[in-house]
């Protein structure tokens, strides 16, 4: 390739010499060398918590380095605010869009940057379209944010980086938000970006796609740079070994389940969101007892809602749930609870009291059975505590502050209070979001032996290797609908990143088109 | 040479340092108030000699304190059951009010039975008129989400009304015509504690309530709800814990216990309400509660010392001629070097 210059002693457009950030006890950045070639799409690949996003939000501001040095074009410089790295030439997209929704295109790309007391649209929109235009950016400059999808705000967000004049351009995993579809939309944009010049971290923890979109990879392992190479001299089993750092990973299911005893039963069902607009309609599913249905689908279509909606934390506005035959429809958590549906919270935080120790929020939903005549025994909790701790093997004390647990533990700790009571169904949303490769096996093989002990399991995940690597049968959902199920094997990228775009609203019309 | 740096550290302070908090604490306020002290030409150590030494030192004045406090520990706790299930009552005031309010009609008709049984009476009576009065705003936040500080606040000036309106409608003092109600009965009236001093059985009922509320907030499964619905709502209600109806409760036993404060200072003190029957004791509550970390004992001790500090101001006036406010200035900046001090325990300071 024409961009890949071979001289070692170039100049190179962002060079960090062995930077080390600490928070607290963990070491998120020990001594990471990275440097950025100028015209380069370069691969930050590794890992949830292995410190890629660590490391750019130092070299954007947010963050400032304990120890190291930054260079940029050559230059050492220090970067105390993200203010400081647009004037350096630095922008970056991260997931969380920061922009005004009721505003235009051109308003969110200029705001802030152009201060004058008149604003001429018709010449700042003109303006915003060249920009556009240059970088091959198909954007409407008159579009209203908020009636833009997804992929379009994220193109808002590279052209407000590029509107300030950055030269290096820091993506934080900015596939995650996106359908496959959208994603080679994307890639091409980066490309014709390149091709201007500008240089590109793309940080992310998917192998495919470093190797379809990069000229070079660095992998970080447990906040170290593992290694620096050139793509098209690797392929994605070696990035794999250097990411986990073991030859295997992965769990696998044994066994096929006896579909024949619905457990879970939901029929129709509705319900809305906090703005009152219809977020699931009529969804229907079965979840048979021994077996993992995977809910798969992008973000934000209806699977917070679903969860909730199961979980007992949002009531329906009709249809029918039914847990061993038991209409549970619009019952509160508790009933849930005792009806035998093992609830484990999408958001970790959100699902503990983090003040309270980690004994008190591990009875929290069965205090009835440590307490008599309304006082509390505290002995039998804190032996219940110990029990759970060591067979789950949280790393805490039972006196411990909840909110002190890593994220790992936290989520051990939920899976301990809930799979503690053999419950007929598990709602498990997004449950290895942000684990680390140990902490998600973990996960997917408590999982796994909740099925195998005759549990219906609902895993909803945005991971799709994850639930190809789970599930039973897959159902997908798109803006609030269950739009086909298929058995496993009869599941395959492509097919499912069609139903998830919405694209095919049922597995038959998939077949007749595919 | 580069200046050393250095950085703000969110864990847990050294022990040491927890351990001195209460030290720097006093220093700090003692800096901060002595240029007051001085201005008002007297002399700083004399002062607060007379501030928290002196009114220990002499019986009168120490079971004056225990007068002065016993009001105090009941708003203090009142506030506390609140305020652990984040439900922000400001309404001690109005609910203390409440109670008094009905404590001076029951002290009228219940003259013909035993102060025996006259207490437990009177007591719920009071609990009553309290919980009532904070009902109202209870059920606004709980079901329409208005904001409680807001009503609660607004609420206790409402009852401020009514009682003026009462006093100096049908209940005026036939003789006197003061704005005040007519005497309880005798039976009514609380016992004295200790002779030929103001100490009442007021005392007894505010530190049965310290023990209960530290019982039910540490010891039953309620108090584990209350705490869990006031740390985290989301978790509490994941769990399965009623968030609403645990607060509304909350929100009702803190204004019973504000009720019995009022009570308490119609029986033991007054003998009939009056329109200034509490100097703010039900603000004061807040700030007790506040400094008592929340925590029931904590709350009985901090209110001991707020009884101390209102005696000693009153001390340091007669003693030394300076004005009985400089009590209160003291109080607020002791709270506000409190509240520093608490933020300063979640923090290191790191040298790097």
């Amino acid at each position: 390739m024409f961009l890949i210059s071979n001289e070692e002693d170039a100049v190179h457009a962002v060079e960090m010499r062995q930077i080390t950030k600490q928070f607290g006890d963990v070491t998120a950045n020990d001594c990471v060398d990275f440097q950025l070639k100028n015209g380069e799409i370069h691969a930050l690949l590794g890992e949830n918590g292995a410190g890629k996003t660590t490391l750019m939000r130092i070299l954007f501001g947010l963050y400032q380095e304990d120890r190291g040095e930054v260079m940029v074009d050559g230059q050492q410089v220090r970067i105390g605010s993200p203010k400081d790295a647009i004037g350096l030439g630095i922008g970056m997209v991260t997931q969380h869009f920061a922009l005004v929704p009721p505003f235009s295109v051109a308003e969110n790309v200029v705001m802030g940057y152009r201060e004058s007391l008149s604003l001429d649209m018709k010449a700042l929109e003109a303006e915003v379209a060249a920009s556009a235009g240059k970088f091959g950016i198909e954007i409407d400059p008159a579009a209203i944010v908020r009636h833009l999808s997804v992929g379009q705000k994220q193109r808002v967000e590279i052209l407000k980086a590029l509107f300030r004049e950055a030269r290096v351009l820091i993506l934080d995993e900015p596939t995650a938000v996106l359908i496959p579809q959208e994603v080679d939309a994307l890639f091409e944009i980066l490309r014709n970006l390149r091709e201007e010049g500008i240089s590109i971290i793309f940080i992310s923890h998917k192998l495919n796609e470093a190797m379809a979109i990069s000229d070079r990879v660095t992998v970080l392992r447990d906040g170290r740079a593992i290694s620096t190479i050139d793509t098209s001299s690797t392929n994605p089993t070696e990035l794999a070994k250097m990411m986990v750092g073991r030859e295997t990973f992965g769990v696998t299911r044994q066994g096929e389940t006896v579909a024949d005893q619905p457990t879970l039963q939901v029929e129709n069902l509705c319900a809305d969101d906090e703005r009152d607009l219809q977020a699931l309609s009529d969804v229907s599913l079965i979840v048979n007892a021994g077996e993992i249905l995977g809910i798969a689908g992008v973000g934000g279509n209806g699977q917070t809602e679903l969860a909730e909606t199961l979980c007992g934390t949002r009531t329906p506005t009709s249809g029918s749930i039914r847990v061993r035959a038991q209409e549970m429809s619009g019952a509160s958590p508790s009933e849930m609870t005792a009806a035998g549906v093992g609830r484990i919270p999408e958001d970790r935080h959100a699902g503990i009291v983090g003040e309270l120790s980690v004994a008190e929020n591990m009875v929290l939903e069965h205090l009835g059975r440590f307490t008599s005549r309304g006082v509390l025994d505290k002995k039998s909790i804190r032996n219940y505590a110990q029990k759970l701790i060591d067979q789950f093997q949280i790393k805490a004390r039972p006196t411990d502050m909840a909110r002190t647990l890593s994220g790992g533990n936290l989520q051990k700790l939920l899976l301990a209070r809930v799979l503690a009571h053999q419950p007929h169904v598990i709602i498990a949303p997004q449950p290895t979001r942000g684990l680390d490769v140990g902490a998600t096996e973990y996960v997917h093989n408590q999982l796994l032996e909740q099925r195998a002990r005759g549990a219906a399991v609902l895993l909803i995940s945005e991971d799709l290797d994850e639930i190809m690597a789970l599930s039973d049968r897959i159902a997908v959902m798109y803006e609030g609908e269950i739009v086909g199920v298929l058995p496993v094997q009869d599941a395959d990228i492509e097919r499912l990143g069609l139903m998830m775009s919405g694209v095919l609203k049922k597995f038959n019309n998939a077949i007749t088109q595919v | 040479m580069p200046l050393p740096k250095f950085r703000l550290e969110k864990t847990g302070a050294p022990l040491w340092f927890r351990g001195l908090i209460p030290v720097i604490t006093l220093a700090l306020t003692f800096i901060l108030t002595s240029g007051l002290i001085i201005w008002g030409k007297a002399n700083p150590f004399e002062a607060y000699y007379y501030f928290l030494i002196d009114p220990l030192s002499g019986r009168v004045s120490f079971l004056e304190v225990l007068v002065k406090s016993t009001p105090l520990i009941l708003t203090g706790i009142a506030v506390t059951v609140a305020f652990v299930s984040g439900y922000y009552n400001i309404g001690a005031e109005g609910q203390l009010y409440a109670g008094a309010l009905a404590a001076a009609w029951l002290g009228t008709v219940l003259g013909g039975v035993s102060t025996p049984v006259a207490i437990p009476l009177m007591v719920i009576g009071g609990f009553v008129a309290g919980m009532a009065w904070a009902l109202i705003p209870a059920l606004l936040r709980v079901y329409l989400n208005v904001d409680e500080v807001v009503t609660t606040l607004l609420t206790n000036s409402i009852i401020l009304f009514i009682i003026s309106a009462i006093l100096n409608g049908p209940w005026r003092d036939p003789q006197s015509g003061w704005p005040q109600s007519p005497e309880i009965a005798e039976s009514t009236r609380l016992p004295q504690l200790v002779e030929r001093s103001r100490l009442h059985f007021g005392l007894v009922i505010a530190l049965i309530a310290v023990a209960v509320v530290w019982f039910i907030l540490t010891r039953t499964s309620f108090g584990l709800k209350l705490r869990a619905v006031g740390l985290g709502k989301e978790g509490a209600r994941f769990a399965g814990i009623h968030v609403e109806r645990t607060m509304l409760i909350a929100a009702l036993i803190s204004g019973g216990i504000a009720g019995i404060a009022g009570y308490v200072e119609v029986a033991g003190i007054q003998y009939h309400l009056i329109g200034e029957l509490s100097p703010g004791y039900g603000y004061t509550g807040i700030i007790i509660a506040t400094m008592g970390g929340l925590n029931a004992l904590g709350v009985g001790a901090s209110a001991l010392f707020f009884g101390l500090v209102e005696t000693g101001a009153q001390t340091v006036s007669r003693a030394l001629g300076v004005p009985v406010y400089l009590g209160e200035v003291t109080q607020a900046t002791m709270l506000l070097v409190i509240l520093g001090m608490f933020l300063l325990q979640r923090y290191r300071i790191r040298r790097v």
